[in-house]
């Protein structure tokens, strides 16, 4: 392999081999270079590598003044703020564990984690975020320190426990000078086998599992990646997605301090489309439903648009949709459709990427669930070179990546460097590579069900790999099932195709070991709403609408559509959809319904709507329910309504299952 | 709960009556606000909540009583005088710049702090320049206090009511006034609102130690927030009172429930 400035940073004779070792070679390497932003008070405000190592620095004496020991647990709980990442960096410079937690978890899910994870001490990003911790202090807990970085509104907080993260660097900062070498001998200590960070997965049944990552998993892992898609120290990416999910882990912090580019912090969640446009990232990751939305938006604002540029948008969409994909991998095109694509260029596609914010991108990845093929081409057809990737938490991110020039809508690529996937006789994905995980904290047991002695893992998922060497992921192993007569049921692979329509927002499919397959519905309230405002449809609000005929007559479409799809499948032909329904209730994680990654929990909800199921399996038109609902603040409310139940087209398969 | 810092008196109004013809609007109402308390006056329709606080802000002139502000004592309270001396205030129909971004609203704010002159803002060279980024800096300041920087650029027409209402709030506030006079700032608001516009004026209070006189038809809200409370009905002072004294007083039960005659 060709030497590159990325390489020789990261492999170093395995001297770069812990974050906090590599943080160091940033400052001396690219001292001046800037490492992170954050829009504050409106004016994006810059630290070079230098500043964040002195902050680091400041932050860990600090945590250390305040007795934080080796190996011990730092939480992490809030927005993306460059002072939380540098809460990350300061842990693992003292060889301690950072814990990052959902911000948006409520304070029970957080004392599951801070407890199973024996947390000491935990940064917070404001008084929200405290007043958790605060509650959870009070039950049982062994939090000895919190800090906090925005003071606002917590004046007249007097606990001996809770100070500003300035505070502690102010007292990190003598601390360093009274003890001059602590900081350095400190980074010497770790080692690449040292445990670099511990992530939670939100687990679609029982309680999360803490995923125990060495900085080697992190590290090489995040290098692998680097040097497949060959980024450098100038990428830019905006950090906006969960700290306490993998992938911005990855993105954002991992292979920022092993590549050493820009970290760059929205303003707020509510700001973050704004804020994309103003860094135009080079590097981007969203998941397909950021995708989506962003399309979405896009429709809804053409509609709105004069004649004459819905024309222009229609024809250059039309053209870059036959010959857009195939310019982006480099494909041999007609020089006149190439000048069209220019001038296309010019007139829309340029002009649109520049609103997306997407006008810089190198490369955008998605991944954790199936991305519609139209939304897909259409960003590709744009010039944009977006990738689907496939990994999980417990193997760093990577595990399968599409390589450049080699992109289908339906398959999630080839195995990225140095990672092994086979797949066992049930069809089931099993990988192995230097990112697999340490091990599950304190559950030794999960550990060996979930990876084998010789360190191959089991992903859950079952999948194939298609003639063109691309894998192909299909559904969870065991959410695979059949029907009564004995049809295979992958109620994902139905749902994903429904999900596809922009009128749909989640769907539920129910099927394993029933006669047939039914689903429940929830609309997309932006998308139907902004449909009914078109034809004159009054509505109050979600269950209203959601009930309105005329939406069920829009669902209806969409439902027999998928059916059609369906009949031509060979072994999934006669899974059609028999009966649907529109649900009340949009699906919420505070109710337990999604998890925090926003993926459906299927038989939590079979439970919680028993009634309805079982209206799916009868034949009666309507059916009354009521269901609790919590709010934001922890109360909680009923709702009741009767829900609608249709019947869906058939069409005979085409192919029996053999 | 922690130990509010109330100070001393800042303004007092005496025996103050208000006629529209032969109409008496207000009758004698008399009471002060300290420093730094959440004073409210409560009251039915048309008791004459609104009336009192255009009284305050020079908007009305009584003819009758005296105001007693940073220890100058008139008859009347002028609407420049009242804005320079530190009296801001929100309207119970939302009065903003439809047209203009919630930024420029809230800059019109800082109006009266403006010391550079209309030429030197024209060429924005030297003194201008430096005070439009100072403005520029607090107002920024405003926009993040009010968790409103992602409608920091849009004009404030497109907006939901309840945002409209806290760019209002935010417009006072830029002007950072002594005593902010809030008429019904929320109105028309479903609950998740109003918890929100709760906790921003209690913040202003506790942050910045901006006296509040608040004007209010939700009791659940004017109980938790006020340190005290009158009561107007028809023009008339019923109560003043913590919020307890005046939640059982007789007269007060009366003029919310009716009364059997």
């Amino acid at each position: 392999m060709s030497p590159s400035p990325v390489q020789s940073d990261a492999s170093g004779d395995g001297q770069l081999d812990t974050f906090p070792k590599l943080l160091l070679n940033h400052a001396r390497v690219r001292g001046s270079k800037i490492a992170m932003r954050e829009k504050d008070l409106g004016i994006w405000q810059a630290w070079t590598w230098q500043q964040v190592t002195d902050e680091i620095r400041a932050l860990a004496c600090g945590l250390a003044a305040l007795g934080f020991q080796r190996g011990d647990k730092l939480a992490i709980i809030g927005d993306n703020r460059p002072r939380l990442y540098m809460g990350m960096a300061a842990a693992q410079c003292l060889g301690g564990i950072p814990v990052p937690l959902y911000q948006d978890s409520i304070a029970q899910e957080m004392a599951f984690v801070l407890d199973n994870a024996e947390v000491h001490f935990a940064i917070a990003e404001d008084q929200e975020q405290v007043d958790k911790l605060l509650e959870i202090r009070e039950e049982n807990s062994t939090i000895q320190h919190i800090l906090f970085d925005d003071p606002r509104g917590m004046r007249h907080y007097d606990f001996p426990f809770l100070s500003s993260i300035e505070t502690a660097q102010t007292a990190g900062r003598e601390y360093d000078k009274t003890h001059p070498d602590f900081f350095e001998q400190s980074v010497e200590q770790g080692s690449g086998a040292d445990i670099a960070i511990m992530l939670y997965t939100s687990g679609t049944t029982g309680n999360p599992k803490g995923v125990v990552l060495t900085n080697d998993n992190v590290i090489i892992t995040a290098r692998n990646g680097i040097i497949r898609e060959g980024l450098t120290d100038k990428e830019e990416v905006v950090a906006y997605l969960p700290m306490a999910w993998v992938g911005d882990n990855l993105f954002s912090y991992a292979q920022s301090f092993v590549a050493g580019f820009t970290v760059n912090c929205p303003e707020n969640g509510a700001t973050v489309m704004t804020d994309l446009r103003e860094i135009g990232p080079t590097y981007y990751f969203a998941p397909p439903r950021i995708y989506e939305n962003m399309l979405t938006q896009v429709m809804i604002r053409m509609e709105d648009a004069s004649k004459l540029k819905q024309r222009l948008f229609h024809y250059f969409m039309a053209h870059a949709s036959r010959v857009g994909t195939q310019i982006l991998d480099g494909k041999e095109v007609r020089t006149s459709e190439k000048l069209i694509y220019r001038l296309g260029d010019f007139m829309v596609y340029g002009p649109l990427r520049n609103v997306l914010g997407l006008s810089r991108i190198r490369l955008a990845y998605t991944a954790g669930e199936a991305i519609g093929p139209e939304i897909f081409e259409f960003y590709r057809s744009l010039g944009i070179n977006i990738k689907q990737l496939y990994g999980q938490t417990e193997s760093m991110v990577f595990i399968c990546v599409q390589p450049d020039g080699e992109v289908y809508p339906d398959t999630v690529g080839t195995p990225a460097i140095d990672v092994e996937v086979k797949i066992d006789d049930n069809g089931e994905v099993l990988y192995r590579s230097p990112g697999v995980f340490h091990s599950y904290y304190k559950s030794p047991e999960a550990t060996a069900s979930t990876k084998t002695e010789d360190g191959w893992v089991f992903t859950g998922d079952a999948g194939y790999f298609a003639e063109n060497g691309h894998l192909k992921i299909i559904d969870r192993a065991k959410d695979v099932g059949k029907l009564n007569d004995g049809t295979m049921f992958a109620p994902k692979y139905i749902e994903n195709k429904l999900k596809f329509f922009s009128f749909i927002k989640e769907v539920v499919a129910f099927g394993d070991a029933c006669d047939y397959t039914s689903i429940f519905i929830n609309i997309d309230l932006e998308a139907v709403g902004n449909w009914a405002e078109r034809r004159n449809l009054a509505y109050s609000g979600y269950i209203d609408l959601a009930s309105q005929d005329e939406v069920y007559d829009l669902i209806q479409d969409c439902v027999d559509k998928v059916n059609e799809d369906l009949s031509k499948d060979p072994r999934l032909g006669k899974s059609q959809i028999k009966r649907y329904l529109i649900l009340h209730k949009e699906l919420d994680a505070d109710d337990g319904e999604l998890t925090r990654t926003r993926k459906v929990r299927r038989s939590f909800i079979a439970e919680r709507y028993q009634p309805l199921v079982d209206a799916l399996y009868s034949d009666v038109p309507e059916c009354h329910i009521e269901t609790q609902v919590k709010f934001e603040d922890g109360r909680t409310g009923t709702l009741a309504a009767d829900v609608k139940i249709r019947n869906a087209k058939q069409y005979s398969p085409i192919a029996k299952a053999s | 709960m922690y130990e509010r810092n109330i100070g001393e008196v800042v303004l007092e109004v005496k025996n103050i009556s208000l006629s529209f013809g032969a109409m008496r609007v207000l009758n004698n109402i008399s009471f002060n606000v300290r420093q730094g308390e959440i004073r409210s006056i409560i009251g039915p329709n048309g008791a004459g909540k609104s009336s009192m606080l255009n009284v305050l802000n020079g908007f009305y002139h009584p003819q009758e009583g005296t105001i007693t502000y940073r220890g100058e004592t008139r008859s009347q309270m002028k609407v420049h005088k009242a804005a320079e001396q530190g009296i801001a205030r929100t309207f119970q129909n939302i009065a903003l710049f439809k047209g203009m971004s919630t930024l420029d609203n809230i800059m019109t704010g800082r109006n009266l702090k403006i010391k550079a002159n209309i030429l030197q803002q024209a060429i924005y060279w030297g003194k201008a320049q430096r005070e439009e980024i100072e403005h520029r800096k607090k107002v920024e300041g405003i926009i993040d206090f009010l968790e409103i920087q992602a409608i920091r650029k849009t004009p404030v027409g497109r907006l939901p009511y309840g945002m409209q209402k806290r760019v209002e709030l935010g417009r006072a506030l830029a002007a950072e006034p002594e005593i902010l006079l809030l008429d019904e700032p929320m109105a028309g608001m479903n609950v998740e609102e109003k918890e929100d516009m709760s906790r921003f004026v209690l913040d202003i209070n506790d942050e910045f130690g901006t006296t509040i006189i608040l004007i209010e038809h939700d009791m659940g809200v004017v109980m938790d927030l006020s340190d005290r409370v009158i009561v107007l009905d028809y023009g008339l002072q019923l109560a003043d009172g913590s919020p307890d004294e005046v939640r059982s007083n007789q007269k007060v039960i009366d003029a919310y429930l009716g009364v059997a005659h």
